[in-house]
């Protein structure tokens, strides 16, 4: 957060410079556009202005200027169109291998948690040219991650999940903000984004014991009982979930659902909504059960879980 | 100026016809009706505006020292609620078109004229609950009551206020209802669409939205009030509904309003351009369908404001795309009015200051709605400064200016009087400087990354603040000064006569203020709209 005046935000993700190149277009394209306008309504002003002399001369419509004018802005805007969506879809899509972090917002705060089970609230530390995705989701209302100077912004929306991406470029601090107004205290729900070199940051994550999400969401799936049925081997009652992650499940009434975050929640939380092919719809509902913050500990879990390994029966503990 | 030698005092016309309370409340005068509105709507506005001063002064400091936070929160959702429904909304249509559309068109009265004098007593009913809500302690939903925040957690005067924005609505649809018809059946005789001023063009393209917006934002908040008070899960997942539904439909009707917004503005604007710089609008039937095409394309593009709240990437790809297209109407518009001024004989009358400056600050606006357009910029735009400042240079800097520059030009048919024109220069002056210096600075905060509806800010934000509330302060100058010199013409303007401007129009061909019925007898129409020919000199 450097001092003096500015225009831009700092740049400190790869997008960012992107970002500014085709801001840095727009207002090129516009800035002219508005010009244009104004300096000929000044010239016609002035050139035409009322004299007793001087009569309005009336003009004809002109098809060709009328096509001319809708023609060269319809192309400009196209030009924008394919650059911003080109860009946004480069945005969406997280390449593999990034460091996974979750984020749950809730008013007036941010809880993160590391992939090693570091937990922060309102700071987020991050390696420096390593993407990093952001899984995330609110407790109550609707929240937004908004960092400007990696240009990244997405709502947190309660009941679902959201991913988004970014690879820092330049160690430094920088603004954490919620963007959705959320009540009394949104412009609390503040914070800083602490962009560090990577030995720092392993240093940084490396001083923590607690358990890692899988480590927790592994103790949850035992003590909720969620292992009585979802294992191998026992009664068939259920799927065991090894491996399901990322895949589609063939669902009952014959439609098809992904398995990803969502599905696993919204089957914890309302197992009747999307019961696979094949089983009864006999698990009991978790809702107020679990906290988001443990359900992202299942999903963890579960997640981790690959196919064909029995998951761990009671008697591990 | 020709100058007729009719005293005011001796002839009837519509204000002197009948006197007393109940010839206005019981009125089913359109002008009458007009009038109504104009007072009402006035008040609305300076509340509104008073609501905007008290954010500017809190946002003069980076740390909340003025107000609560949660004052704060009130005053920027009241200042959006009033301003968004009681005043935008209504401002153009109610007034100026309530007075001008069947002057325009020949016709004695709207098709009508109970109904009319229904959508006043709906708007003030809706707003009295609006009013209520907010003595009784406010809301602090925003304008925009987003879900699951405005029907399970705020602990304010939601249901209120939905309840007078509701009643609102029903306002707006019967006056909508009310210009469709009258435009289609009650046009005198000669008067084809083509012959048509372009303000009734836009104020049919504009009836239309009303009409068929309206409803879904009505179903939309007594959805909102449902969940809030029985807690039928709609909205909010913890009971089995979905946030991001209110957002679809909110935007469908939100989006449209926009256009419902700033469409009459334009049509206004035509008029201006066409009376000041005596020539005929360029491309008639260009400008004309333009308004047609905005308010078609504009019911398709609500997804627009949702990129970053979850809908498919698809969605927003094609959502992205059709708000480009709506831009070239627009685009359309301004190249035409400006080619108007061409070879023209431009006067600097105080409604073509405003109509100049509503289409320089109209194209700023339409353009940085490109930005928002452009997805990926959007995703960094989107609920920060820069939204503000796009919005307010086209509710504000586009309908506001369209609006006083329409109150300026008619009010010698509205009141009989001139209004004393430095002052009205003046004041425009001051409008067009105080409005650039309050919300240019706005794109570069957002840029930079400053969320809206923020209490406190980073520090770094501070010197750009300060410009934007010295610019509201000066831009309070600049409304507040054509109250007073409107009111003081009311007695002291000299007599307007019936056609001050030299105008074409069918409302210049009667007199100033109109009889009763407007015209002594039907007027048939034999030219073009805008005739500004040979045979109609430019008087001095």
């Amino acid at each position: 957060m450097e001092e003096g005046f500015r225009l831009i935000p700092e740049q400190a993700s790869a997008f960012a410079a992107r970002y500014d190149m085709l801001y840095w277009f727009l207002t090129g394209v516009c800035g002219l556009f508005a010009l244009l306008i104004v300096v000929l309504i000044i010239v016609f002003a002035v050139r035409y202005r009322r004299r007793p002399d001087r009569e309005p001369e009336q003009t004809n419509d002109s098809m060709g200027l009328e096509i001319f004018w809708s023609v060269i802005p319809a192309i400009l805007v196209m030009v924008m169109f394919v650059w911003g969506a080109d860009l946004y879809l480069d945005e969406t899509i997280p390449p593999a291998g990034a460091e996974d972090i979750y984020v749950v917002g809730k008013q007036w705060m941010w809880k993160i948690q590391h992939p090693n089970g570091r937990r922060e609230i309102n700071e987020l530390h991050v390696p420096v040219g390593r993407a990093v995705k952001i899984t995330h989701t609110s407790q109550d209302v609707i929240h937004s991650f908004y960092i400007p100077a990696f240009r990244i912004k997405q709502d947190s929306v309660p009941g679902q999940y959201r991913t988004m991406w970014f690879e820092p470029t330049r160690p430094g601090q920088y603004h954490l903000f919620c963007a959705e107004y959320c009540g009394t205290g949104h412009s609390r729900m503040i914070g800083r984004v602490v962009v560090m070199e990577d030995m720092e940051y392993q240093t940084w994550l490396g001083g923590y014991t607690a358990e890692t999400p899988v480590e927790a969401g592994r103790k949850l799936f035992v003590d909720l009982d969620c292992a009585s049925c979802h294992e191998s081997g026992q009664r068939q009652r259920c799927p065991t979930l090894g491996g399901l992650y990322g895949t589609k499940v063939q669902l009952a009434d014959g439609r098809t659902a992904l398995f990803d975050e969502t599905y696993i929640r919204e089957s914890i939380l309302d197992p009747k909504a999307k019961v696979a092919a094949g089983f009864q719809p006999v698990m009991p509902t978790f809702r107020g059960q679990v906290t988001e913050e443990q359900i992202l500990a299942l999903i963890a879990y579960i997640k981790s879980l690959s196919p064909n390994v029995a998951v761990p029966e009671r008697s591990a503990q | 100026m020709s100058t007729m030698p009719v005293a005011i005092y001796t002839r009837e016309h519509y204000l002197n016809a009948s006197y007393g309370w109940k010839s206005w409340l019981l009125t089913r005068d359109h002008k009458r009706i007009g009038l109504l509105y104009l007072m009402s709507i006035t008040f609305f506005f300076f509340l509104g505006g008073a609501f905007a001063t008290m954010v500017r002064l809190e946002l003069m400091t980076p740390k909340g020292d003025l107000f609560e936070a949660e004052t704060y929160n009130k005053l920027f959702s009241m200042h959006g609620i009033v301003m968004v429904f009681l005043f935008l909304i209504p401002s153009i249509p109610a007034v100026l078109g309530n007075f001008l559309v069947p002057m325009m068109i020949g016709a004695r009265d709207l098709a009508f004229p109970r109904l009319n004098l229904l959508s006043w007593y709906l708007y003030m009913i809706g707003g009295v609950f609006t009013l209520w809500a907010i003595v009784a302690g406010g809301v602090d939903t925003g304008w925009t009551f987003y879900t699951p925040y405005s029907s399970l957690f705020s602990n304010t005067h939601v249901v209120l206020t939905v309840l007078g924005i509701f009643v609102v609505g029903f306002s707006s649809i019967l006056t909508g209802l009310n210009f469709i018809v009258t435009i289609h059946t009650m046009r005198a005789p000669g008067m084809t669409w083509f012959r048509m001023p372009l303000f009734l063009w836009s104020h049919y393209a504009t009836a239309i939205i009303m009409v068929l917006a309206t409803p879904v934002l009505a179903i939309t908040l007594v959805l909102v009030g449902v969940e809030r008070i029985w807690r039928v899960g709609i909205f909010d997942p913890a009971i089995g509904g979905d946030p991001i539904l209110f957002q679809h439909l909110f935007w469908f009707y939100s989006h449209p309003a926009v256009y419902i917004m700033i469409l009459p503005g334009m049509g206004v604007v035509s008029e201006l351009i066409t009376t000041h710089a005596r020539k005929r609008i360029f491309g008639y039937s260009f400008v004309a369908f333009a308004s047609l095409a905005i308010a078609f394309i504009g019911f398709l593009v609500w997804g627009h404001h949702m990129f970053v709240a979850g809908e498919s990437q698809y969605a927003s790809l094609m959502f992205s795309v059709l708000s480009f297209l709506v831009a070239i109407p627009s685009a359309i518009k301004v190249f035409n009015w400006t080619a108007t001024l061409y070879k023209g004989s431009v006067s600097y009358d105080a409604p073509m200051l405003y109509a100049m400056g509503f289409i320089g600050l109209f194209t700023i606006g339409g353009l940085t709605g490109l930005f928002l357009a452009t997805i990926a910029i959007d995703v960094h735009l989107h609920d920060t400064y820069f939204v503000v400042a796009h919005f307010h240079y086209i509710m504000v800097g586009g309908m506001v200016m369209a609006y006083l520059g329409g109150i300026h030009n008619w009010w010698p048919k509205i009141s009989g009087r001139m209004y004393p024109e430095g002052w009205a220069r003046l004041a425009a002056g001051i409008v067009f400087i105080g409005f650039n210096l309050t919300f240019f600075p706005q794109f570069v905060l957002g840029y930079l990354g400053m969320p809206r509806r923020y209490y406190a800010y980073a520090d770094e934000f501070q010197v750009l603040n300060v410009m934007s509330t010295a610019g509201a302060s000066i831009l309070a100058v600049g409304y507040l000064l054509p109250m007073i010199y409107l009111i003081w013409s009311l007695k002291y303007g000299p007599e307007a006569g019936p056609n001050p401007w030299n105008a074409t129009g069918l409302e210049w061909q009667t007199l100033s203020p109109p009889p009763p019925d407007n015209f002594e007898e039907t007027p048939i129409v034999t030219e073009p709209a805008y005739n500004y020919g040979p045979d109609r000199r430019t008087s001095i």
